[in-house]
């Protein structure tokens, strides 16, 4: 296993060399090759399956075989077409829901640690609001208030990491800001908001980096959670949460691979965006000593 | 004598701090007239980089300038707001630093940083370019240093690529917060022998802030002399240094180690005072060895006592 590792972070290294040495070149590597894999399945998926996720392909609650790698399920669904297809759904939601966070925590946490005073107390008081509740009830209420489908879920998703981004950038900013170049750029003259965006902005890049893999591993399982209540994407679209949530009435019967495999992979991916967040973060823990 | 280039009138800034107002700096006047180089020398804690700082309108908070006037080439700086003393900044008035280790970013080549003060103050890109080069030559550097990162840089040549950025507009004032503090001595002379090289061809009026009075005598063309937040003397180098008439100037010049004379420098007894609570009347009664009633009571006020010379001490008044 260990040799397998070392083998692929040297392959890797060769094909997105990166800069981040020891135990946490192998975390980012051994993380990107789970994402890379579910990227890979997601945008695959009608090449490595020739069923259709939402049509019957073959008989019921059939154990896993060559015909169907991960079985079938109640409805004589493939769950490896549902496996792969379902990917997209994860992925679309997770990537999603990030980004919104980002467009909107980035951008008010730059203001809110450059300007300070009142909009910053508002603004922190807002988020510390969001913050408080717990992430799961929040997005939960969020997606039930919305009603349920993807885009609904995606927006759940990101009004709860909005506040990571925010505290994040924030406190970083506050730090920068007091850094001496930014002084020297107010004294010839650079206008603010160029100074928020290309001075200060690019030293918070690899901290953005870390808060960005930790938080899609969160909402990897916080999307998983949502489907499985059936507040993601609505049935027969193949989704690993909502699969989990059908798979389980049938579990006491035996059929243990209809929530086996869908939650392999939601685990699988969330360990994955974890590993490439720890990894990433030893490097900057080590800049910032 | 021709139109100063700067003109500073009754400068008074103060800090609002938590525990109280900090009278930074109090009616502070002084004059630069085109290629002079002004030396404001005094201790931590006078308030001559906050002077400094005011030239730029760049005071940080809780700091506020409270009252008083920056004249550059006709603008009065202090009176400008939002885009107007963004590009004031820069092209009429600018500054350097201490730590040439810091002022730089380091995550972008040098050259960038200099081309893109230029493009902020609307040079096109061409034009800019070629004065990058230009202003990277006249600071002796290389025209291939523009495309290093500051890390590749020694202390002297980052020094040089920020005052290379401060003239690239041509200000007409260049604030010199210690720039040669954080150097080693030979490339101290170098960076000084840089700028008055620089004001002597363009003219530039260079605002030399530092507490070495033996700098400010080797190289100002005049001194002002500044004690807890108040310009207690002011003219020519050569009157000043020569005549020294305050007794802070006295005693500084006298706390200079001088290798030739035998005699030890002689400190400065007592300490500065608290700019919080600071002493009534004149500032420097409590350490002054001649301190006389009056100081203790009323504030001097500027007296000229040679031509261009003026003192701040109930010594020099005439009542």
């Amino acid at each position: 296993m260990e040799v397998l590792g070392r083998t692929l972070a040297r392959i890797l290294a060769k094909i997105i060399p990166l800069r981040v040495s020891g135990r946490g070149r192998i975390l980012v590597y051994t993380g990107l090759v789970i994402v890379l894999a579910v990227i890979f399945m997601a945008i695959a998926a009608p090449v490595l399956t020739p069923y259709d996720p939402t049509r019957r392909a073959g008989r019921s609650f059939q154990p896993p075989s060559w015909e169907h790698p991960f079985g079938t399920n109640n409805l004589g669904y493939d769950m490896w077409a549902r496996i792969v297809y379902g990917a997209r759904t994860i992925l679309i939601v997770v990537f999603l829901a990030i980004a919104i966070s980002m467009a909107i925590g980035i951008p008010l946490g730059l203001l809110s640690g450059y300007y300070g005073g009142g909009i910053d107390r508002a603004l922190s008081m807002v988020m510390d609001a969001i913050y408080a509740f717990p992430s799961l009830v929040l997005a939960i209420s969020l997606a039930v208030a919305l009603g349920p489908s993807l885009f609904n879920a995606a927006i759940a998703i990101a009004v709860v990491y909005v506040p990571t981004y925010f505290r994040m950038i924030r406190g970083q900013v506050l730090s920068v800001k007091e850094e001496l170049f930014i002084e020297v750029a107010k004294a010839l003259g650079i206008p603010t908001f160029r100074i928020i965006f290309k001075h200060i902005l690019p030293h918070i890049l690899p901290t953005i980096m870390v808060v960005f893999s930790l938080s899609a591993a969160d909402a990897v399982l916080t999307e998983a959670a949502l489907s499985y209540l059936g507040l993601s994407v609505q049935p027969p679209t193949p989704d690993w949460g909502y699969d989990l949530y059908k798979g389980k009435g049938f579990v006491l019967s035996g059929y243990w691979w209809l929530i086996f495999f869908p939650g392999l992979m939601i685990t699988l991916l969330a360990v994955g965006f974890a590993l490439i967040g720890e990894g990433l973060s030893e490097r900057v823990r080590r800049e910032q000593l | 004598m021709s139109e100063p280039v700067l003109v500073v009138e009754n400068l008074t800034v103060y800090y609002y701090t938590l525990k109280g107002i900090v009278r930074a700096v109090e009616e502070a006047s002084l004059k630069a007239y085109k290629g002079d180089m002004v030396a404001l020398v005094g201790e931590s804690g006078s308030g001559k980089s906050t002077l400094g700082y005011s030239l730029l309108n760049l005071v940080p908070p809780p700091g506020r300038v409270v009252k008083g006037r920056v004249i550059v080439g006709g603008v009065d700086i202090l009176s400008l707001r939002g885009d107007e003393l963004r590009r004031a900044r820069g092209s009429l008035v600018s500054m350097i630093f201490q730590d040439p280790f810091t002022t730089l970013d380091p995550v972008r080549r040098v050259g960038d940083q200099i081309l893109e003060v230029l493009l902020e103050h609307g040079v096109p890109l061409e034009e800019a370019k070629e004065r990058v080069v230009e202003v990277v030559k006249a600071v002796g550097l290389s025209e291939r240093m523009a495309r290093a990162y500051p890390h590749q840089l020694s202390g002297g040549q980052r020094q040089r690529i920020s005052i290379a950025a401060a003239i690239a507009l041509k200000p007409r004032v260049l604030v010199a917060d210690e720039p040669t503090t954080a150097l080693d001595v030979i490339v101290q002379k170098q960076i000084m022998d840089l700028l008055d090289e620089i004001r002597k061809t363009t003219g530039m009026a260079i605002i030399l802030i530092t507490h070495d009075i033996a700098l400010a005598a080797e190289r100002a063309s005049r001194i002002a002399v500044m004690y807890a937040g108040r310009i207690v003397e002011y003219g020519p180098k050569s009157k000043v240094i020569e005549n020294p008439l305050h007794p802070y100037t006295r005693a500084l010049l006298q706390s200079v180690p001088d290798i030739s004379s035998s005699e030890w420098p002689k400190p400065i007894p007592g300490m500065p005072p608290d700019l919080r609570k600071p002493p009534s009347g004149c500032r420097f009664h409590p350490r002054c060895p001649l301190a006389m009633k009056v100081c203790r009571e009323e504030n001097p006020g500027m007296v000229e006592v040679e031509p261009e010379h003026y003192v701040s001490c109930w010594l020099y008044a005439r009542r």
